[in-house]
């Protein structure tokens, strides 16, 4: 079992590296990308067990350290 | 007075942070961040700059989580004086005994340059010895101290007269200048400059000097 937490700055807090991003995707060439937010995603490989339980399990992790919840909000994918 | 400094791996000024609190007459001692208690009778910890794990996950991150962060996080509860300075800061931030985050500076570069700033109080231990609104210039030297924190908690550390230092001219983004603040109980400070860097005239200059002495003479004890 496997999960996967995708982890971004929440919404109204500025991106400054996924602005950054955008316009260097603007200078390339490419159009119409009115907005970039860049995050990042942590694969945890799990005991095999109640999905549930290892999603609240996650969740707690994510509370005291895998996300910053101060800026930052997360999700939870058991896979 | 007693200082104890805390080295994480990848800590890069505790030993700065230990010569200044000795060259103000703390006697000093050194903490590795797998200890799990402080030295008896310690004052004041002091968490250093540096670039604690790597920055790995995020900036001081780990070491908030590490195991002597359970003994730092209980002599603050218990009324006891921590001092972050950069990586500190955002490991104190990570620890949540202070509010806030530090995130990329807004111009995403490394900035590393002498620093005006703004002693935006002096209710303090940590500021006492500044006149309020004094001048002075402390080195930066980080990635990401850009310090961010909603309209509440803005609100309420100028209303608690929380906040310790703001730059002159903003060099990385943060929220009102902000270059310092103070825990709820005054007793816990952050801040990004490094005031360890100014202690000696041989340095350049002696503006976090102050910084040290107010420390010495001001701490009440916990």
């Amino acid at each position: 079992m496997k999960a996967r937490v995708t982890v971004m700055l929440k919404a109204g807090v500025l991106d400054v590296q996924g602005e950054a991003v955008r316009h260097a995707l603007g200078t390339l060439g490419f159009a119409g990308v009115t907005g970039v937010r860049q995050g990042k995603v942590i694969e945890l490989e799990m005991a095999d067990g109640d999905r549930a339980l290892a999603e609240a399990n996650v969740k707690g992790m994510c509370e005291k350290l895998l996300a910053n919840t101060v800026i930052e909000s997360y999700r939870v994918e058991i896979i | 007075m007693k200082a104890a400094v805390v080295t994480f791996p990848g800590s890069n000024c505790d030993r700065d942070l230990a010569e200044g609190f000795a060259l103000s007459g703390f006697e000093v001692s050194r903490v590795w961040h797998k200890d799990t208690s402080l030295p008896a009778g310690t004052d004041v910890v002091g968490i250093p700059g540096g670039f604690s794990f790597g920055d790995y996950l995020r900036c001081g991150a780990i070491a908030a989580q590490s195991p002597i962060a359970a003994a730092v996080v209980a002599h603050a509860a218990r009324g006891g004086y921590v001092l972050g300075i950069c990586n500190g800061f955002q490991v104190l931030t990570e620890m949540r005994l202070l509010p806030g985050a530090l995130m990329r500076n807004a111009g995403l570069k490394f900035i590393c340059r002498m620093q005006n700033l703004h002693v935006a109080t002096t209710a303090s231990a940590f500021t006492s010895t500044y006149a309020s609104g004094q001048s002075i210039n402390i080195p930066i030297a980080h990635h990401d101290g850009n310090y961010l924190i909603d309209q509440d908690g803005l609100a309420k550390l100028k209303g608690e007269d929380r906040i310790a230092f703001t730059y002159g001219i903003n060099p990385n983004g943060s929220i009102a200048d902000i270059a310092g603040v103070l825990s709820e109980n005054r007793r816990v400070l952050g801040m990004m400059p490094h005031p360890e860097r100014v202690v000696d005239q041989r340095h350049g200059g002696v503006g976090g000097a102050g910084l040290f002495k107010s420390l010495m003479g001001g701490m009440a004890l916990a």
